[in-house]
């Protein structure tokens, strides 16, 4: 992991060319994220690609709910070559979820962006070809976030066997 | 001290009485004294107690063919019970079939997700009666660990016959399920699904631009065949 | 400048299903009178290792292009474990990849451990190498047994059951079960394990390499092994880096990356064994991998069980792990901890930790972030067979159907970890 002074080495380089990019750093347990604004992530990972981050391991959201901005997204990052792994997030609100893709760089996202868009409902621009990928494809609602209900069936008991459904008989 | 059921008595007594006199025929006949009716009956009663039915129900129970239909981890646990050490060969059920048309039981072998409960009720249409199913495991039963918006139980769309519980059951607890799934079938000759389950006034539903029944409509040249 | 309202619009259009996505006028029609023929290998087929379901375009033999649909098995378990405690979870995160359950539970304990800042003892560290490795043995066996079936080798499923049915004796030794066994817990594992258990690992592990070379034997060099395996299903290693495949596909082609020796966890780096490679990356290079990789288990697991410490099993910090039955009948703060545990669970720090470890089919990792309660605010696990699906389209694209076959078993794609 890059450490802590590494860590911030990064966000001023990115800073320095896009202002708004970089919101902040976190340094927890030894691991670095580096928190940038949606607009910015393409241009984030390439940097770091050229920092030898050539490895996207992972993609994945996360409901924050109810703190806001409330979807967030993250880029697992891993250097093969100094077995480095750093993160990326980006956080953006439900009313305009849109982040922009980055699977034309690293192909590897074109799944995993699908499967956050199926479960939170994050918008990636020109990825090639959004749809839901595990729930069915006219399914409405977003599973995975926090307000959406775990739904299943209610647990019948003998003596609450008269009250329920009754769909076995 | 006698211990006397009471109510019993007369049914008993019914029994018996029936008992003895069956037992009075059979010593008549083998000292060749039934004549005319008698003898008539007689052969005839012995012949309805193995009838064809049975017969039948013998072969169907010792020559089922399960469909290979294996969805999550039961399905590991199921090809475990076609292995070396619970030897499903044992009782004549090793030829697992790929087609459902040729397939007698569905064994839904892990947890039915809601994309996939379509897909397995179009397969069990598919299967010629007489078919059964086994719900092995605790996530086609009930919900098993899982409950849910993702997974729904095999009862809500399909009769299931016999349910396996366990996560996943012991290859010994899917043979045991699956034994006792073989009882039934020798001892009921099977009526169809729909009597079974009291399903009468179902109809199967299939997607747009196919038919629904599988009569001969399917066949290519006859009346209301598919054009889909 | 994209606006929300062309988004929710797009929404709103009732997009028809998988078809009008599926757009073949881009693939390069071909000449005479033939014509693409779209095929559905629908998601029950007896050759796709579960329920994947491939819409494949043909012209002819020969396929042209590939559309992977999965969520056949979506089972919603990251929802699920958020509604359950920590200890309550793990059982539930077992189940998604369901061959390999000893990494989905030790990826999500591993994650809750750095959250807490938990140290393993020693002993359960290598208690839960020799289990890790029993299991990617036993997931490397039903590959196998299962590939060398769709191959058309029936005799070599029997055989890998045979041995897989003494692997899960072992396991059932120590751990009361034989799939999804919740062995590996916060802070260690569940409980030691019993006399003449090491005597039974032990006796397993020297002779399963014998075993492997008779499998060998029957396989590496048959014709139609040969034929089927050797220059099919090839891709380089730059592709599979790009799509993000770890695990013996990325090892097939030459590149040397195993978690295990890179970054070292739970006592790894106190173990001797080798990582094989291939050269080529075809589906032979995979097939020859994975069965080297057994061996080298089998190798791992002997020196774990000779080599085992003696040592509590599980962390002694109550405040994670239940305290052992004799002490409650003594010890108050034993009986309050224990009430804890088990009625709310153990509360754990905010934070987020990603934590990856080396799964037999490539690197799981497992997110967890955690709101300072009881219960895991997010658990995302990144399976390894959802990434190394996508690399399915460059392996079999312009190959025959029957080298498809081929190359969905090399891949091993277990569709409980594609589909959670």
């Amino acid at each position: 992991m890059p450490d802590a002074t590494g860590l911030e080495l990064f966000a001023q380089e990115i800073g320095d060319t896009d202002d708004q990019a970089v919101l902040g750093t976190v340094f927890f347990r030894d691991r670095a994220t580096l928190l940038v604004s949606p607009k910015a992530v393409p241009a984030a990972l390439q940097f770091l690609k050229g920092k030898g981050y050539t490895f996207l391991a992972s993609v994945h959201g996360v409901d924050y709910f109810p703190e806001e901005p409330r979807l967030g997204v993250l880029y697992e990052l891993l250097d093969m070559k100094t077995v480095d792994r750093i993160t990326v997030k980006t956080r953006v609100h439900t009313e305009a979820p849109i982040v922009p893709s980055v699977t034309h760089d690293w192909p590897t996202a074109n799944h995993q962006e699908r499967e956050v868009y199926d479960m939170f409902g994050v918008h990636f621009t020109d990825h090639p070809d959004l749809r839901r990928i595990l729930m069915p494809e006219d399914y409405e609602g977003f599973p995975q976030r926090r307000d959406f209900p775990i739904g299943g069936e209610p647990i019948i008991f003998t003596h609450s066997e008269a009250g329920g459904p009754g769909w076995w008989k | 001290m006698e211990i006397v059921r009471a109510g019993d008595k007369g049914a008993q007594d019914l029994a018996r009485t029936e008992f003895r006199s069956a037992q009075m025929k059979s010593r008549d006949m083998l000292r060749g004294d039934l004549e005319g009716a008698e003898l008539e009956a007689y052969v005839e009663s012995r012949v309805l107690t193995t009838t064809l039915d049975k017969a039948v129900a013998w072969a169907r129970g010792n020559a089922i063919f399960p469909a290979t239909f294996g969805l999550a981890c039961c399905a590991i646990e199921m090809m475990s019970i076609v292995a070396a050490r619970v030897d499903l060969a044992r009782f004549g059920f090793e030829a697992f079939r790929a087609s459902p048309r040729q397939a007698d039981l569905l064994i839904l072998s892990g947890r039915i997700s809601i994309k996939m409960a379509p897909v397995v009720r179009r397969i069990y249409d598919q299967m010629l009666e007489p078919k059964y199913v086994i719900a092995m495991g605790a996530c086609s039963s009930s919900m098993g660990v899982f409950n849910n918006y993702a997974i729904v139980p095999a009862d809500k769309f399909m009769p299931v016959d016999v349910h396996v519980p366990g996560c996943p059951p012991r290859p010994e607890a899917l043979t045991h399920g699956i034994l006792k799934l073989r009882n039934l079938i020798l001892e009921n000759p099977d009526l169809g699904w729909r009597d079974r389950y009291d399903g009468h006034g179902t109809v199967e539903v299939a997607p747009e631009g196919t038919t629904a029944s599988a009569h001969a409509e399917n066949v290519p040249g006859t009346e209301g065949g598919a054009s889909a | 400048m994209v606006e929300v309202s062309d988004i929710v619009d797009r929404d709103l259009e009732q997009k028809p299903l998988v078809q009008a996505a599926y757009d073949v006028s881009s693939l390069q029609q071909p000449e005479y009178d033939d014509e693409l023929l779209t095929l559905n290998f629908g998601p029950h087929h007896p050759a796709t290792h579960g329920v994947l379901r491939l819409l494949s375009t043909l012209e002819g033999e020969v396929i042209r292009d590939v559309k992977p649909i999965i969520g056949y098995v979506h089972t919603g378990i990251e929802k699920t474990a958020e509604d359950k405690s920590y200890w309550k979870a793990i059982p539930v995160v077992e189940r998604m990849d369901y061959l390999a359950y000893m990494f989905n539970a030790y990826a999500f304990c591993g994650a809750t451990e750095t959250l807490v800042g938990l140290e393993i003892p020693k002993r359960a560290q290598y208690l839960r190498v020799a289990h890790m490795e029993l299991n990617r043995i036993k997931s490397h066996l039903v590959w196998l047994g299962t590939s060398a079936l769709d191959l058309g080798a029936m005799s070599m499923f029997w055989y890998c059951f045979r041995d897989r049915e003494e692997i899960l004796d072992i396991l059932e030794m120590s751990t009361g079960q034989r799939m999804h066994t919740r062995y590996i817990q916060v802070g260690g594992v569940a409980e030691d394990v019993p006399v003449g258990w090491a005597d039974k690992v032990l006796a397993f592990a020297k002779s399963f390499p014998t075993r492997v070379d008779q499998y060998a034997a029957l396989l590496s060099k048959n014709e139609i092994v040969l034929q089927r395996l050797r220059h099919t299903g090839t891709v380089d290693e730059q592709t599979l880096l790009g799509l993000g495949v770890t695990g013996p596909l990325l090892r097939a082609t030459g590149n040397p990356w195993d978690l295990r020796k890179a970054a070292p966890y739970s006592s790894y780096d106190d173990f001797e064994f080798t990582i094989p490679v291939g050269t080529i990356g075809d589906n032979y290079d995979r097939y020859k991998v994975r069965l080297e990789e057994m061996k080298q288990s089998a190798r791992i697991i002997e020196q774990a069980v000779e080599g085992m410490p003696e040592g509590p099993w599980i962390t002694d910090d109550r405040k994670y792990a239940l305290p052992p039955r004799h002490e409650l009948a003594t010890s108050m703060e034993a009986l309050i901890h224990h009430f804890k545990l088990v009625t709310e669970g153990f509360r754990v720090p905010p934070g987020e930790v990603y934590f990856p470890v080396e799964s037999p089919r490539g690197e799981m990792g497992c997110f967890v972030r955690s709101d300072g309660s009881a219960k895991p605010a997010r658990v995302h696990m990144r399976d390894p067979s959802f990434v190394n699906l996508q690399a399915l389209k460059p392996m079999i694209i312009d190959t025959y159907i029957a080298d498809m076959i081929a190359t969905l078993a090399m891949l091993d794609p277990v569709l409980g970890g594609i589909d959670r």
